[in-house]
């Protein structure tokens, strides 16, 4: 297991500098632009730098590469096509290298032949990569080798890895660098090939090994950013030690303020913080200039060409110093941290502690290195939770780590948290706060995302709510603020009745149409994660006995809630004018309501009151008219299975239960059928009953029928263009005339113009309204060929 | 909810634990939650509470650190409990915290945990500075700036305190897991860069939030009956208060002096209960305070906010800044200040 974690903790730190390379992106590729275009003086300069310049060998032969390395849009093609030939290619590479090596190490002086077999060997290696073997030959010639300097960092410069590494020959390559007598400059070019390369190797244990040694590089100045980036990567929890600390800044009281010291030793810090402490100044972001992006480039080309997938990228976290904005307050509201691990300065760490603890605390992955669900899952019992809770707000992995956690610990920290911040960062509840609404948005947004990933709220912003509601305009953050709202866990509803009764009702009435429409559709969210979340309880384990305490809440909640809704829609339709947006929203909701028997398998019915029915009903609006058809439909549905599913398990409580949802559904059915169908809803003993004298007093003609299929306020203009369409030539004509046989191809001529609801509707009430009003008797057997989802 | 008794869920494969707690009754939160939804309106305070008495425990603490939390002005926060904070730990914290404060002030310089700088910072217990045995001890932090010229023993100045108590915080206590210290009433005296500086290091090792405690008017009129209330020998100052009078372009204040024993004559005519003040003694108080002015400048009061109370045994401001200075009420006077930290963290 700690093989994997040091593998995982060198892939991701070697991947920071990786990141961290466009910095000097725009130089390298301009000059690679240069080689391109004039490959005399490229050569020239490669031969005759004094630095590793970011150049770019030429390689005559191969086009191709040139090619792939300035576009990547049309990589796919050349590579296909070059398949063909890929087979005698490697045989006559393996050949020339072959003769390369053989001349490399047999040679004793520099010569004409010399420049040929270099140009082959780059030719190869940038064109496909060279094998572990050829590495390991090829890096033992050029720091053994009598070459010159500029001879041997070409050779260093083309130890491209077509596959991996051996460890053995980094560690080989280190004893002649310090045997033999490099020049600086060659082993400044080796560390940077280290660096460049350090995920092809394929160990480093070896490597690690060596850590004092390559430590002891560091006093060299000129050496001092590479030596100190290769021990960023090579660095693990053993390696901090005293002395080295010690060193460093010592070395830092010489040298001053270096960037790559100070890189060391926060990361240091970072594994041991007992031993030091340091606050990185807020600006700097990359503290290892990284331009050997040549080599990632051509790292790059050859996976593209042995087509395996690039290396997995990951953001830098360490070494980015997480500052507040400098203007804040250091405890001003809505700042979320990022995360860090937690210093352990508990017994477990003290020197007398138990090697136990000791090697416990060395497994433990630290919080920064943990990117992705994948790193989770394999070191998911080696995790440290974050310094401060509260970081984990904005990293999905650690979300789903404490999703798992049993732990109560977790949630206080991130509750007491989180209700000073909400409450600091809220400018109507506190006067005296210094964070900017949009701020503040941000902030419940980020609290809200993370709800909807933990698919339930926390207690702090329902906390948050009871106590800011009733202090709430109704306007600030408003799409923000009700989304916390509709994520109020499921409870007695006693106990939410006076958050909704008290405080949101006199919100809800006193403010613009708009915002009514939004509280709605929040609490259509609500009573959707109430369902949701009760399913799935139910679910989970379904004989325990909690699951009945579970449902009877849920059915009681959720059905208070319904009636509440419906209290609220009733007035505000009034106050409203009856505005069919609103009402729009309001049967959005009770669509919802219609289908939790069928869709949540909560088993209630509950019918919306009269005074969302009938404005409904009398609208001019077709939508409106389509979408009670279609919810009237959709209960129709959910009743006749209720029907069902009691006549098989003979139920009796359940039938009481749903009396009242019946007895409502059919006189909702009958009004309706009497408006639409057989025209009588005015008639005495119907639901619109009028006095004849007042009727009489409107003075329409026929008055009887003017809520009927055809001269319904919004059906009306339907009635009309279907005449105008179908009998174009009638000079006069009245909505009389659809009649029998015109009828039924008016009710397709609905169907057409996409009012399936009202189709639906009338399908499975037909039989009804033939035989006049008579509680459901048995599901219309048309009733499971419709499709009912297409209907909106 | 707790009358449900539902049996626990399986462990394993169940549903996150604060959920489960929602059924259960189990979580730390439910109480709160209840109590904060039976309220419902915001700023509910007791109506009643008790006339501050001197704790037999008080006894216990050093007089030297009495006299020197005295008389200084200090800056109020309240503080959410502190996650694995430690007694034992104090001298390590010491460590830790110099070295953190000496880093930030040279961004970028790395700093030895060892190392010897011009200051150092003291942790100290302020044993038996607590309301019940329940509460966790308090304890101070400070600041010191060792002298450059001798380093024996010369005068060491203190640059920052900054002190960490709990008195009569059991409406806290109950509801926090073991894990965490509950010292939710922090007061600062020094400057603001060092606070946030301190502050900030607690925030990040012991996973707790600082907020600024004010005082609202409706708590400050209460501190002033509290005070009055108290039986002192002597009176070393007169009872002030000091309301604020919004107008532009500067808000103009009124200053209203009143003889203590006059004060503390006219609360003995209001007060009834024995041992106990309600809300309604604390309004008839103020409002007798109010028609008095009213009677002789014409000015009511009560249409302008009360933004100060300083009396002998404390004063304070309502930007949270408060003054101690009688020692025979210093815990009567926290107990009311732990009340309104736990309160806002809550």
């Amino acid at each position: 297991m700690e093989d994997r974690n040091g593998s995982q903790e060198d892939s991701s730190l070697s991947s920071c500098s990786c990141s961290c390379s466009c910095s000097s992106s725009s130089s390298s590729s301009s000059s690679s632009c240069s080689s391109s275009s004039s490959s005399s003086t490229s050569v020239a300069m490669s031969t005759r730098e004094a630095k590793l310049s970011p150049v770019i060998p030429v390689i005559k032969h191969s086009s191709l590469v040139c090619r792939m390395r300035h576009s990547d849009s049309d990589l796919e093609p050349l590579i296909l096509s070059s398949d063909d030939d890929l087979e005698t290619d490697d045989y006559q590479e393996g050949y020339l290298l072959h003769r390369a090596f053989e001349y490399f190490q047999n040679v004793h002086k520099k010569g004409e032949v010399m420049e040929k077999h270099l140009q082959n060997v780059e030719d190869i290696a940038w064109k496909s990569g060279l094998a572990p073997e050829s590495i390991d030959m090829l890096l033992d010639v050029a720091l053994n080798g009598p070459f010159a300097d500029a001879v041997k960092a070409r050779m260093l410069k083309c130890l491209i890895p077509t596959t991996i590494i051996h460890e053995s020959a980094v560690v080989k390559a280190f004893s002649k660098l310090c045997a033999t007598s490099c020049s600086n400059n060659t082993k400044v070019v080796f560390i940077r090939w280290l660096i460049a390369m350090f995920d092809f190797i394929d160990h480093k244990e070896e490597m690690n090994a060596l850590y004092g040694f390559i430590f002891s590089f560091l006093q060299d100045e000129s050496m001092g950013t590479y030596i100190s980036n290769l021990l960023y990567l090579l660095t693990r929890k053993e390696n901090v030690k005293p002395f080295r600390v010690r060193k460093l800044l010592e070395l830092q009281s010489r040298m001053g303020m270096q960037p790559y010291l100070q890189a060391l030793l926060s990361l240091y810090k970072s594994y041991c913080p007992n031993l030091i402490t340091i606050t990185l100044p807020p600006r700097r972001k990359f503290y290892y200039k990284s331009s050997d992006n040549i080599w990632q480039a051509a790292v790059f080309i050859v996976k593209q060409r042995h087509q395996s997938s690039p290396l997995l990228s990951v953001k830098p976290s360490i070494d980015v110093a997480d500052h507040q904005p400098q203007r804040k307050k250091w405890n001003s509201g809505c700042f979320i941290p990022k995360p860090t691990s937690r210093p352990l300065f508990d017994e477990e760490q003290d020197e007398e502690a138990g090697l136990g603890m000791m090697r416990s605390a060395q497994n433990c992955i630290p919080i920064e290195q943990l990117h992705t669900f994948s790193q989770l899952l394999e070191n998911i019992q080696y995790i440290q939770l974050p310094s401060q809770m509260c970081s984990v707000l904005r990293s999905t992995p650690l979300l789903h780590y404490l999703n798992c956690l049993q732990d109560e610990t977790v949630w206080v920290r991130l509750y007491y948290w989180m209700i000073q911040e909400l409450k600091e960062g809220c400018a109507w509840y506190k006067v005296s706060h210094c964070t900017s609404e949009e701020e503040f948005k941000n902030f419940l947004d980020i609290i809200i995302s993370a709800q909807c990933f933990l698919q339930e709220g926390f207690p702090s912003s329902e906390m948050f709510l009871y106590k800011s509601l009733p202090l709430w305009d109704g306007i600030s953050c408003r799409t923000e603020y009700l989304q916390l709202l509709s994520w109020i866990p499921l409870g007695k509803f006693s106990e939410i009745k006076p958050l909704l009764y008290k405080s949101l009702a006199p919100i809800f009435f006193t403010s613009s149409l708009y915002h009514k429409c939004s509280v709605l559709y929040s609490l259509k969210k609500l009573v959707q994660n109430w369902l949701l979340w009760h399913t799935s309880e139910v679910n989970k384990n379904p004989t325990h006995g909690t699951c009945l305490d579970i449902t009877i809440i849920a059915l009681n909640s959720v059905s208070e809630l319904i009636y509440y809704v419906g209290w609220l829609s009733t007035i505000a339709l009034r106050l409203e004018d009856y505005n069919s947006f609103l009402l729009h929203f309001i049967l959005d909701f009770f669509e919802t309501v219609s289908d939790m028997y069928l869709n949540y398998g909560l088993p209630l019915v509950v019918m919306f009151p009269p005074g969302v029915f009938y404005p409904a009903l009398i609208t001019s609006d077709t939508i409106t008219l389509n979408h009670l058809c279609y919810i009237m439909y959709r209960y129709r549905v959910n009743l006749t299975a209720a029907k069902e599913n009691e006549l098989l398990h003979q139920e009796a409580k359940e039938r009481l239960k749903f009396n009242k949802a019946y007895q409502e559904f059919n006189d909702y059915v009958t009004s309706l059928v009497d408006c639409l169908w057989t025209s009588t809803s005015l008639d005495k003993g119907h639901y619109l009953y009028i006095e004849p004298e007042i009727l009489e007093k409107t003075k329409i003609k026929e008055i009887k029928k003017s809520l009927n299929l055809i001269n319904h306020p919004a059906l009306q203009p339907y009635s009309v263009y279907f005449l105008l369409q179908g009998w174009p030539s009638e000079n006069e004509f009245s909505l009389n005339f659809i009649q029998k046989k015109k009828w039924n191809w008016y009710l397709d001529y609905l169907l057409l113009e996409n009012l399936h609801g009202l189709h639906l509707f009338m399908q499975s009430s037909l039989n009804v309204a033939d035989n006049p009003p008579a509680p459901i008797t048995q599901p219309d057997d048309k009733l499971s060929e419709t499709s009912i989802s297409e209907s909106f | 909810m707790d009358s449900l008794n539902v049996p626990e869920f399986t462990p394993k494969h169940g549903v996150p634990p604060r959920l489960k707690d929602y059924f259960t009754g189990a979580s730390p939160f439910q109480k709160q939650l209840a109590s904060v939804r039976k309220q419902t309106q915001f700023g509910q305070t007791p109506s009643r509470r008790k006339i501050p008495q001197c704790s037999p425990l008080q006894e216990n603490v050093d007089p030297q650190k009495i006299a020197f939390l005295l008389n200084k002005q200090w800056t109020l926060y309240s503080l959410t409990p502190m996650y694995k904070f430690s007694y034992t730990n104090l001298k390590k914290y010491s460590t830790l915290l110099k070295a953190f404060v000496a880093a930030e002030k040279q961004k970028g310089l790395a700093v030895d945990m060892g190392e010897d700088f011009k200051f150092k910072v003291i942790f100290s217990i302020l044993s038996g500075m607590k309301g019940t045995h329940r509460d966790p001890a308090a304890f101070l932090v400070q600041v010191v700036s060792k002298s450059q010229l001798s380093s024996n023993n010369s005068e060491d100045k203190v640059i920052w305190t900054g002190w960490f108590c709990c008195v009569h915080g059991d409406s806290l206590l109950e509801n926090v897991p073991d894990d965490f210290t509950c010292l939710p009433l922090f007061l600062a005296n020094g400057a603001e860069s060092n606070t946030a500086l301190i502050g900030t290091w607690f925030q990040k090792t012991f996973d707790c939030r600082f907020t600024r405690l004010t005082i609202s008017a409706f708590n400050l009129s209460w501190m002033a009956a509290m005070w009055t209330s108290c039986n002192l020998e002597h009176y070393r100052a007169a009872t002030e208060l000091l309301w604020s009078v919004p107008c532009s372009p500067q808000s103009l204040d009124i200053s209203y002096a009143i003889n203590p024993e006059d004060a503390k004559a006219l609360w003995d005519s209001v007060h009834q209960t024995p041992e106990e003040i309600t809300q309604e003694e604390v309004d008839l108080f103020i409002d007798c305070l109010c028609s008095h002015f009213h009677r002789h400048f014409k000015i009511n009061l009560s249409a302008t906010r009360l933004v100060c109370v300083s009396t002998s045994v404390a004063s304070a401001h309502t930007d949270g800044k408060i003054k101690i200075l009688c020692s025979k009420y210093l815990i009567g006077v926290l107990t009311f200040l732990t009340e309104l930290a736990v309160f806002q963290i809550e």
